[in-house]
């Protein structure tokens, strides 16, 4: 059957058959060993390393959410990139970040990609916003058994939804919990301090534009706290992947445009090193 | 017990191909062409939900004329088909050429296969290039053989008086507004001579629009957009909405529904 699907013969029978419109199902019934979480593990031993992704914050605003993340992939004490994307658009109306062990969310991004595009192209319509979220909650369970030997992925999910007309933030723990977050939350092991940082600047009536800089403030917060966490690379010209959705869909911040915010924000850091105040009452 | 009678396999054949051809003849006829921006996708179809055009993948869309439930197993078989070799490899390696020949393998093997009924469809695989040079355009009728096309394509029931139509007035710099118009044209025009007047609302349109910023190519036409594009002297700078392109209403896995007797 394998062997059928790559060759030019005839479609194989499970192609044909009627069955459920999610691609992960499909796999499971057709190619199960392609599905991240079927595969063996290893016993392992002593410490396992591999590139780790950091923060992701998102923010909503009236209208829409920003999602955004920095650009550095550690591995122990080592930089190990420093112009990684974190942050996906997963289909016309949202988009994912992840923090995590790289490999295994990057592939998880890319099933759940292609998972709401299945949906999409087979049923004719959109998942709604929620059913999204509650497909990713589901890849995150399968990964269970890797993240109980370390390698787990923690994604941030935001969205438009189009029926409440408003931006919409969900976050996730390791075992596939999901929950939706008023206003703003952060992920990875900068959030505290992009917590710290979006909880003090955080407003609900913010517009896009103030919506795009805080996200970069907060991420700078993170960077300034964590070392796992990258800023602003000036030098390299490497901005943070910033993409704002609303009611006219996804749409992910131009080099040019990302670099202007954090230019700004930086050149704002050079003059208050600590960043923006909030008001004391 | 009876001896069954003998019949020649060309015989067989050839009763398979009528059984066949009979059927797709009761489905409306649909029409795809090439105009200067990528390619176009025309057909009468009075439902909103049970689609004849589809996305299969980033630039390949398919077209099916006859029996609803067959092709759209078809379709759905494309999807998975599409979906699973982006996935093992790249999304670059899934092309209409490789579509077509796992559709034209399956609907032969059915074809040839005596254990089962021929499928009662036409399909049209079409995916649009860079550029109009790199546009493919394949017609996969019931036997399970392989035509490529260029230009225009017409299947179903009156193909060959409508290709016949578009052969003599269609060219490839069309612009979207006059490709659809003739296409329109083309569909009214075929019961010999008759013309009839086919309203906006029963158009099911769609394009694969190789100026679309986004990778998936494949875009329902539908509303103030149609009607736009189909007055006299059509307004062709038609903004496109962001997000209008695969989703439709569901329900079109109801399946079920034959299009035959509409």
């Amino acid at each position: 059957m394998e062997a059928n699907s790559r060759s030019t013969g005839r479609l194989p029978a499970a192609f044909l058959t009627p069955g459920s419109s999610s691609f992960m199902d499909f796999l499971g019934e057709h190619s199960p060993e392609l599905l991240p979480g079927n595969r063996a593990l290893p016993a392992v031993q002593g410490a396992f390393e591999a590139p780790h992704g950091t923060t992701i914050v998102a923010v909503t605003f009236p209208g829409g959410v920003v999602i955004a993340g920095d650009r550095r992939a550690t591995m122990g004490n080592m930089i190990s990139q420093r112009d990684m994307e974190k942050v996906f658009p997963a289909d016309e109306y949202s988009a994912v970040g992840i923090a995590g062990t790289a490999g295994l969310a990057v592939e998880m991004v890319k099933l759940f990609q292609l998972e709401l595009e299945h949906f999409e192209k087979v049923e004719g319509a959109q998942l709604s916003l929620e059913g999204k979220a509650n497909r990713l909650s589901t890849m995150i369970r399968g990964n269970l058994g890797m993240a109980m030997q370390g390698l787990a992925v923690v994604p941030l999910f935001a969205g438009y939804d189009v029926g409440r007309e408003r931006g919409r933030i969900f976050s996730y723990d390791v075992t596939g919990g999901r929950f939706e977050e008023q206003g703003y939350t952060a992920t990875g092991s900068g959030s505290v301090f992009a917590r710290g940082s979006l909880k003090k600047l955080y407003r609900d009536d913010l517009t896009k534009e103030q919506a795009v800089t805080l996200v970069v403030q907060a991420l700078y917060d993170a960077a300034d706290d964590d070392s796992a966490t990258g800023g602003p690379d000036v030098a390299r010209r490497i901005y943070p992947i910033v993409v704002v959705i609303d009611d006219e869909g996804v749409d992910r911040l131009t080099p040019e445009r990302s670099s202007e915010v954090a230019h700004s924000v930086v050149q704002h850091r050079m003059e208050q090193p600590d960043g923006p105040r909030a008001a004391l009452l | 017990m009876t001896t069954p009678f003998y019949v020649s396999p060309a015989q067989a054949m050839q009763d398979r191909a009528e059984y066949a051809r009979k059927g797709i003849a009761r489905g409306r006829s649909l029409v795809v062409l090439q105009y200067a921006d990528g390619i176009v996708f025309v057909g009468e179809n009075p439902s909103r939900a049970l689609h004849k055009f589809s996305e299969i993948y980033d630039r390949i869309g398919f077209a099916a004329a006859g029996k609803y439930n067959e092709y759209e197993n078809l379709r759905i078989g494309g999807v998975r088909y599409a979906d699973l070799r982006g996935y093992t490899y790249d999304r670059d390696d899934v092309t209409a050429r490789g579509l077509a020949n796992v559709y034209a393998q399956t609907l032969g093997t059915i074809f040839s296969s005596q254990a089962e009924k021929p499928y009662e469809v036409e399909l049209v695989v079409a995916e649009v290039g860079e550029t109009a040079e790199g546009d493919q355009i394949y017609r996969l009728p019931h036997d399970g053989s392989i035509v490529d096309e260029h230009g225009s394509v017409a299947v179903g029931g009156n193909a060959e008086q409508i290709s016949t139509y578009l052969d003599q007035r269609h060219n490839d710099g069309m612009s979207l507004s006059e490709a659809l118009k003739l296409a329109v044209q083309a569909l009214s025009n075929q019961t010999n001579g008759n013309e009839r007047e086919i309203p906006a609302d029963r158009l099911e349109v769609a394009v694969l629009d190789r100026t679309r910023p986004q990778k998936r190519k494949f875009k329902r036409i539908v509303g103030s957009q149609l009607a736009r594009l189909l007055e006299p002297g059509g307004a062709e700078a038609a903004p496109s909405e962001p997000s209008a392109d695969a989703a439709g209403e569901s329900g079109e896995d109801s399946s079920g529904a034959e299009e035959s007797g509409q």
